[in-house]
């Protein structure tokens, strides 16, 4: 079946934004995301002034995604984790509780080794996070929430406007 | 896989171009990102190979604006059509909102354009999206090629479900424009029914 909506609610994401930024304090990283495995970026903390957060999200979907295909390719479930060295930088990205990827960008302040075990850390608590997200996702489109949904009196007009009709 | 975000307000909803290779898929792409607002639009990404095919993707993500108080994102994506690029073409549909494809109107071509067609329809398939449900666009590029098959022959061979038709010629932007705002709209009208 296809990937269904999500929806991210503003507590979700302030206590999904805790949660990561807790992760960054604690294992000294220049910048944490969190972006769905299609490419859409949910949170993200640190130094993002510089960041085109956009396409290092969707780079990290297609990344992740291009390595799992060579891991079942090889015969392997997936691999749980990747890491890119670079001169200054480093990206360490991990998948959460199967859906979700863990971005962490970290310099010669931190070290691979801390980034690892702090993202083990948080990665049940950040799953737990993601869980409910999307059990309230499914609650929404379910239609118990659907009275709250901004889109459900999209007019026409609305769209045209969009295109300056 | 619509993405609704409360805190940012923001809807970002996925568009993949398909098609066969050489088709004009990334010239769509490129002459959105040329004549669109820079505040309105990301980088272009493309990952391509030395002789500029598409390798995996090309990425653009594009603001059309404001509906409902909610900003508007579009990420436009392209397959790689090189027949022996599929694994990634599968990749690049997932989670995909809507689809235009990207037909090359030669003769020579319309083996091609019924063969990425047909793969289109399996590689969905294969991820439980039905081509006569989602949003889709078919765009014949290419017109002003003096080998370009009629519309109403190109049709009848691919047209899949009377889906919305736009004859373009990327390089010059003709129906480039209109082939996005069909499918945005698509996707949109979409959204709405699903709300």
């Amino acid at each position: 079946m296809p990937t269904s909506d999500l929806i991210l609610h503003e507590d979700d994401y302030l206590a999904i934004r805790d949660l990561i930024q807790r992760l960054r304090s604690e294992a000294n990283a220049r910048v944490v995301c969190l972006v769905d495995r299609n490419g859409q970026q949910i949170a993200g903390v640190g130094d993002l002034e510089t960041l085109d957060t956009t396409a290092l999200a969707s780079l990290a979907a297609g990344n992740v995604a291009a390595t799992d295909s060579l891991a079942r390719l090889i015969g392997e479930k997936d691999f749980t984790a990747l890491y890119h060295e670079g001169e200054k930088d480093n990206l360490h990205l991990s998948v959460v509780g199967g859906k979700i990827i863990l971005v962490v960008i970290f310099d010669i302040r931190s070290s691979l080794g801390l980034v690892r075990l702090r993202v083990k850390k948080y990665s049940g608590e950040l799953a737990a996070a993601l869980e409910r997200l999307e059990q309230r996702s499914a609650k929404a489109r379910s239609g118990r929430m659907a009275a709250s949904s901004p889109f459900a009196e999209i007019t026409d007009e609305d769209i045209d406007s969009l295109f300056g009709n | 896989m619509t993405f609704i975000n409360y805190a940012a307000r923001e809807i970002n909803c996925k568009i993949v171009y398909y098609g066969p290779g050489l088709g004009g898929k990334t010239t769509n792409l490129k002459w959105i990102y040329g004549k669109s607002n820079p505040t309105s639009r990301g980088k272009l990404i493309s990952l391509a190979t030395e002789t500029d095919r598409t390798l995996f993707f090309d990425f653009l993500p594009l603001d059309l604006g404001t509906i409902r108080g909610f900003k508007t994102r579009f990420h436009l994506y392209t397959v790689p059509g090189q027949v022996f690029y599929d694994a990634s073409r599968k990749l690049i549909l997932r989670g995909v909102d809507g689809v235009v494809f990207v037909a090359d109107s030669q003769a020579a071509r319309m083996e091609a354009n019924v063969e990425s067609l047909r793969n289109l329809q399996a590689n969905l398939k294969e991820q439980g999206y039905d081509l006569n449900k989602i949003p889709y666009v078919l765009q014949l590029n290419k017109r002003d090629m003096s080998t370009a098959v009629p519309v109403e022959e190109m049709k009848r061979q691919i047209l899949i479900r009377n889906e919305p038709v736009f004859e373009a010629v990327a390089q010059t932007g003709i129906g480039v424009f209109d082939t996005l705002k069909a499918i945005a709209r698509m996707v949109l009208v979409e959204l709405k029914k699903t709300a």
